[in-house]
């Protein structure tokens, strides 16, 4: 079946003629009784709960629960006196991500373009008027300029030296030893017990450790599973299927008790260990059924050209196949990677203080009883940003690498 | 191995160069590793289970549970054993995920239909829903529908009332219902049974239709007649009976449908509606624009396009990622737990804090996600099946 996109009807059609608003409001909102009736129910629903949800919002909402707690629900109960570390560590990724966005950018006319120019107004604007978590807010407003001057500098470091990207690559590796060092103390800096490790950080931290983990795992086993060798094959199917066919919460439960008892009498890896090794083998299930299927939708005949050409099976699958059926797959993998970011709010269940966790603990504690929608509202803001910034970058890694004509 | 046993024409250099001998290795240094990974781990196992003084087996599930559960469809009393809690547990799993799947069904076809609507509002309102709702935790939805809407209700006293049909407060969602479980079953039944009968009836109109030319008037009257026969079951046969508010606060009658079931059954349609919403929008792209315009230009309506022409097309592509959706939300009702929901998770849960058996648990749950995902993908290629294209 040939597959349309609407993108593609509408390249090949004439350029719609331009409507008034009245003309508009017509044909999109009014064409016949049922569009007018729909239109009339749905405003008037939406005008009442947003003048329910804005008059709550400003009158029955009591916001200091989230400026009171900023520090928790960042960071957790990590010790305050040790907070430069963390801001260190927002530093470092934060360079390393405006060297990347440099370097990406280096054949973009202007880097810094008028919607660009806007964003980080609004960022600063944002910081800077946004009451509840100043001082330290204020912070912030260095590491927006640091992002600046770190894409510029990317920029002429990307033109100038075409190997920029491999270095990169090769910081944000290290960034993550790093971030390790910073967040958990040892070699000269003081050690923090995995027990304070908490909020947002711990969030970030298990989801990155998570995506690492689970992707070369999951990468093997669908690779397993397209086997032409039978007990390969078997072994990476029965891991698929079984660990799909339970949920990720039993998993992470039993996960807590029973990798102890796998080990050696008296071993007991950290918890936070623990529930990230449950939640990579987990994932790694799921990922490895959309590997497989973008290994399925490489044609064989590449496979074939490889080999006779006298490639090996590892050069034919990493230098051939695998970077097709990767860039085909990137979509279902990004898509599993937010579910795997969005199942770390699991680990509160397990009694991990992430952020869905820190929540909970401050909305038990009495002096902010049943300000359970100001702060599961911020909560989702947070999730939400994160989610929607993956799932962009995704659609624009898929355009750059989009060769098809 | 058994290949340095070396005959006359063994040349090692040949065999090391043979991709067959490889293969064959492969398999069994990958079996070996295996092997010598799950030995050393079920030995630890074995050694812990030995040094905790307990040994493997699941005759403890006919020891009495001793533990009380909220709500259950079959009848339970604490010192039930613990097979029979883990029973009320799957019970109150499975009205979760037949519910949620039943719903699911129709929310997400509808948002995702309604992504192609033409009106503006109504379009961008399905994309936004999506948008949204897919890049939040389930979690936190469910904590959310549960704390901070369905907690926000107020107490019994100050109830709600619906219509003069129901009931909402802070203890759950009143419903009118059968008088009894009997009977609310067997109008179940019915309406099952009457979708299907009617579903082949007007398969069989349609056919005689194609086939003979004949109008095909006697099947639409069965169907007719079957609607109302089932209606009639349906309002006279259920023994209806309507909440209605007590002085002073509480229902009596009705079906007191608990918080707890409704925060998950709310977030758990919500949340998967969403994907829902994007594989039938996904499906329905991929019929070819041709069929659209081929369908309009024989002069059918755009409703009846979409439902005659291009849905059932679409089906081929929306049925087998919608398996996997159900089969996410049957797993992801273990969530219910969070909210002390008594789904078979929080059972079992229970029965392993008491029991202190992690192993014997742990079997019993996936033995019982994956049968229930089984049976969902048997139904499902059953269907699958029977929208896929007939070839010759």
């Amino acid at each position: 079946m040939t597959t349309v996109t609407p993108d593609s009807f509408s390249s090949a059609r004439p350029d719609a003629v331009t409507l008034g608003p009245i003309a508009w409001a017509k044909k999109n909102l009014f064409s016949d009784w049922f569009n007018s009736l729909l239109t009339v129910v749905i405003v008037g629903i939406f005008s009442w709960g947003a003048v329910r949800l804005v008059s709550w919002a400003l009158t029955t909402a009591q916001w200091q629960v989230i400026p009171n707690n900023f520090g928790l629900f960042m960071t957790g109960t990590y010790p305050s006196q040790l907070y430069p570390r963390i801001w260190a560590l927002l530093a470092i990724v934060c360079g390393l991500a405006g060297l990347s966005w440099g370097v990406l950018g280096r054949n973009v006319s202007t880097l810094f373009s008028r919607s660009v120019l806007i964003g980080l107004g609004l960022v600063c604007a944002f910081i800077v008027l946004f009451p509840p978590t100043r001082p330290s807010s204020l912070k912030l407003l260095p590491i927006v300029a640091l992002v600046a001057i770190a894409a510029a500098a990317g920029r002429q470091m990307g033109r100038k030296y075409p190997s920029t990207g491999k270095w990169l690559s090769l910081g944000w590796f290290l960034s993550y030893f790093a971030a390790l060092w910073l967040i958990g103390g040892g070699l000269g800096l003081t050690p923090v017990s995995t027990n304070d490790w908490g909020g947002l950080v711990l969030t970030l931290f298990t989801a990155v450790t998570g995506i690492a983990l689970c992707f070369p795992l999951g990468l093997l086993l669908a690779l397993g599973r397209r086997s032409a060798l039978p007990v390969v094959r078997w072994l990476s199917t029965a891991y698929i299927e079984l660990v799909r066919g339970v949920p990720l919460v039993a998993l992470l439960f039993m996960g807590q008790v029973m990798i102890p008892l796998f080990l050696p009498v008296g071993a007991r890896p950290d918890r936070i260990l623990r529930a990230i090794i449950a939640l990579a083998l987990f994932s790694a299930a799921y990922l490895a059924e959309n590997v497989r299927a973008g290994l399925q939708a490489v044609p064989r005949g590449q496979n074939e050209a490889a080999m006779s050409l006298g490639l090996n099976t590892p050069t034919t699958l990493g230098l051939i196949v695998l970077p097709q059926a990767l860039k085909i797959a990137i979509p279902a993998i990004v898509g599993q990677f937010i579910s795997l970011f969005q199942d770390t709010t699991l680990l509160s269940i397990v009694g991990l203080a992430e952020l869905l966790g820190i929540g909970k603990s401050i909305l038990a504690n009495p002096s902010y009883l049943g300000r359970y929608a100001e702060v599961y509202l911020f909560l989702a803001v947070i999730y939400w940003l994160f989610c929607y910034a993956m799932s962009l970058a995704s659609r624009r890694i898929e355009e750059k690498l989009n060769t098809t004509h | 191995m058994a290949h340095d046993s070396g005959g006359k024409s063994f040349d090692l250099k040949a065999m090391l160069r043979d991709e067959r001998f490889w293969k064959i290795a492969f398999q069994v240094i990958t079996l070996l590793v295996v092997f010598l990974l799950l030995s050393f781990f079920l030995g630890n196992l074995n050694r812990n289970l030995i040094q905790m003084g307990r040994a493997f087996g699941f005759s403890f599930l006919l020891n009495p549970a001793g533990f009380s559960i909220g709500e259950s469809l079959i009848q339970y009393r604490p010192n039930d054993p613990y097979w029979r809690a883990l029973m009320v547990g799957l019970g109150n799993t499975l009205t979760l995920v037949a519910a949620g799947i039943f719903l699911t069904t129709l929310l997400g076809t509808a948002a995702g239909v309604a992504s192609f609507s033409k009106n503006w509002l109504v379009h961008r309102l399905s994309r936004i829903y999506v948008g949204l709702v897919r890049n939040v935790p389930l979690l936190l939805q469910l904590f959310f529908w549960y704390f901070a809407i369905f907690g926000a209700l107020p107490s019994p006293d100050e109830q709600i009332g619906v219509l003069g049909l129901g009931f909402l407060n802070n203890r759950g969602v009143y419903i009118p219902w059968a008088s009894s479980a009997v009977l609310a079953v067997l109008g179940i039944a019915a309406t099952i049974g009457a979708a299907i009968a009617a579903f082949y009836l007007w398969q069989w109109r349609t056919k005689i239709r194609i086939e003979t030319g004949a109008g095909g008037q006697a099947q639409a009257i069965a169907v007719a007649v079957l609607g109302l026969v089932w209606l009639a079951i349906i309002v006279f046969g259920m023994n209806w009976t309507v909440p209605e508010g007590v002085e002073g606060g509480g229902v009596t009658g009705g079906l007191r449908l608990s918080r707890e079931y409704v925060a998950a059954l709310t977030s758990l349609v919500f949340y998967t509606s969403a994907f829902v919403a994007e594989i039938v929008r996904a499906g329905i792209q991929s019929v070819s624009k041709g069929q659209w315009e081929a369908a309009r230009s024989l002069g059918l309506h755009a409703g009846i396009v979409m439902r005659l022409v291009v849905f059932p097309q679409a089906l081929r592509v929306i049925i087998p990622p919608m398996n996997s959706e159900y089969m996410n939300l049957t797993k992801n009702t273990s969530l219910a737990f969070a909210i002390a929901f008594p789904e078979m998770y929080s059972v079992a849960t229970t029965t392993y804090n008491q029991t202190g058996r992690p192993v014997e648990v742990f079997v019993v749950l996936m033995a019982t996600y994956l049968i229930l995902c089984l049976l969902i993908t048997l139904v499902m290629n059953q269907f699958n099946r029977a929208v896929q294209f007939k070839e010759r």
